[in-house]
């Protein structure tokens, strides 16, 4: 797992702070904190979104353990 | 018979019962005879008391309803059986007959074996199928479910055919950030199925891949081989990172399909089994950020009502009658003064009146009532100027002046003043 949060695990929360939200225990203060923690996590989902892996890699083992080379594949 | 002949048999007899033969001679010509004189066969039969040597040796009777004849399969021979023979089954062999000189009995070498009726791939694909089955490889328990937003696949297939194509044209197209990592391998002959395994067991070893997919594309069962062996199936069943199965076509069923935590119907559909499509969940996030704006809004709803409600609660409406009560006093208070102000003007108003009437009672007409008279100051047309005369000085002989009466008023010329 990346620095950056997993998209899952990014989704996992949004969809917490909705339940949140929707059943409306919190106060005011919190509320808002977490609306705008749940818009951050959306802005980094689409961002995720937009994202395009171009390369594919192959899985080699080498004496020290694995590399991963560049492969060509016309897709 | 004639009589020479019956000599001539009788003096061999006499020979063969001086000159017996040994049980190993004898053994030998049966052999000979058995060996040289029946060609290699077909034969067909049920298999009986079946046993495998240690040696690998496979020893077991073919039988019909009427006879049986006990086989051998060496273990060179056997090795390259798709299946296991077992007591019961129906079997087509080829062979020769020999004679176990040790023993004294004949027997059927089995060179080549293939099960009566179905095919031995068939077979050997029911019986491994049997056999993982009931030691438990394809309980639903093992089964990991897939994740639902993977970052990395691991593909193990041919790194050149339709399969890898198809698989990450899909795979780019759905789910545009995710990584795909190849592990090359062969899918079909000798050794194959040992690769399949190995990819398996590394991708495991490097573990950065959050799925599997093993697979290739459509072939005959000989060329799906490797897929229902055993090897594999083990990868599959050890393997740590959920894997799925994708080979041939929708109705060919592989043992790593029944292993394996998901099975796809051909590697595309592995490829959208696996790959979440990016313009749904792009959905389903504006649909959550839609709710969470929503939930706000009503949250904030909620807590202006909240606050009406707690305002206008009995705790609080206690208090604010009490505010309400002092107003209304306030209220009645003001009124009041005013009202006791208004009346007190009315009083003094009428003060005033009494004042000014006994005032007016005092002023000079009640004295001119009593016969006195006013004398101003008057235009030459004996119009009253407001000048008092108080004093005959004030005047001169000739000055007009304006006499008041208590009723009426004279004009008269000053004739003569006395100072």
């Amino acid at each position: 797992m990346g620095k950056k949060m997993t998209f899952e695990v990014a989704m996992n929360r949004l969809e917490q702070i909705v339940q949140q939200l929707e059943q409306g225990r919190l106060d005011l203060e919190e509320a808002i904190k977490i609306f705008e923690e749940g818009m951050a996590l959306y802005r980094q989902c689409q961002a995720q979104l937009q994202e395009a892996e171009k390369k594919i890699e192959t899985l080699v083992k080498t004496d020290e353990g694995f590399k991963l080379d560049l492969m060509e594949v016309e897709a | 018979m004639d009589r020479f002949d019956f000599q001539l048999a009788e003096y061999q007899q006499e020979t063969l019962r001086t000159q017996p033969l040994t049980v190993s001679r004898l053994t030998q010509q049966i052999k000979i005879l058995l060996e040289t004189g029946l060609a290699p066969v077909w034969l067909t039969g049920e298999i009986s008391n079946f046993k495998r040597h240690t040696s690998g040796h496979f020893y077991f009777s073919l039988k019909d309803e009427y006879a049986q004849i006990p086989c051998v399969m060496w273990a060179g021979r056997n090795r390259n059986l798709y299946f296991l023979p077992q007591d019961g089954m129906q079997v087509l062999v080829y062979g020769q007959v020999t004679v176990y000189e040790k023993r004294g009995y004949y027997q059927l070498e089995v060179w080549e074996m293939q099960p009566a009726g179905v095919g031995a791939l068939q077979m050997a694909f029911e019986q491994l199928k049997q056999r993982l089955r009931a030691e438990g490889l394809f309980d639903e328990a093992h089964k990991v479910p897939l994740p639902p937003f993977p970052q990395r696949v691991g593909i193990i297939t041919s790194p050149t055919g339709a399969a890898i194509r198809d698989l990450v044209s899909i795979l780019r197209r759905r789910w545009p950030g995710m990584r795909i990592i190849l592990r090359p391998v062969k899918v079909q002959g000798a050794g194959a199925a040992e690769e399949i395994a190995q990819a398996i067991a590394e991708f495991n070893a490097f573990g950065d891949v959050d799925v599997l997919i093993v697979g290739r594309g459509g072939g005959s069962l000989e060329d799906l081989w490797a897929f229902n062996e055993e090897v594999v199936a083990r990868a599959i069943f050890d393997s740590e990172i959920p894997v799925v199965s994708a080979v041939g076509h929708e109705i060919d069923f592989s043992i790593s399909d029944f292993v394996a935590d998901v099975r796809a119907a051909t590697p595309s559909a592995a490829a959208e089994l696996v790959a979440p499509d990016a313009a749904e969940v792009r959905r389903q996030l504006q649909h959550l950020v839609h709710k969470m704006q929503l939930h706000l809004q009503r949250f904030m709803q909620m807590q202006r009502e909240r606050l009406n409600r707690f305002v206008s609660s009995y705790g609080l409406r206690q208090p604010l009658d009490l505010v309400r009560q002092r107003s209304q006093q306030l209220d009645d208070l003001q009124r009041r003064l005013l009202l006791a102000a208004q009346n007190r003007v009315q009083a003094w108003r009428q003060q005033l009146n009494a004042q000014r009437q006994r005032l007016q009672a005092l002023s000079h007409q009640s004295i001119l009532q009593r016969g006195f008279a006013i004398v101003y100051r008057a235009t030459p047309d004996f119009e009253p100027a407001r000048e008092l005369v108080r004093e005959a000085g004030q005047l001169q002989a000739g000055d007009p002046i304006h006499i008041q009466f208590a009723v009426g008023s004279a004009g008269a010329k000053v004739e003569k003043v006395t100072k």
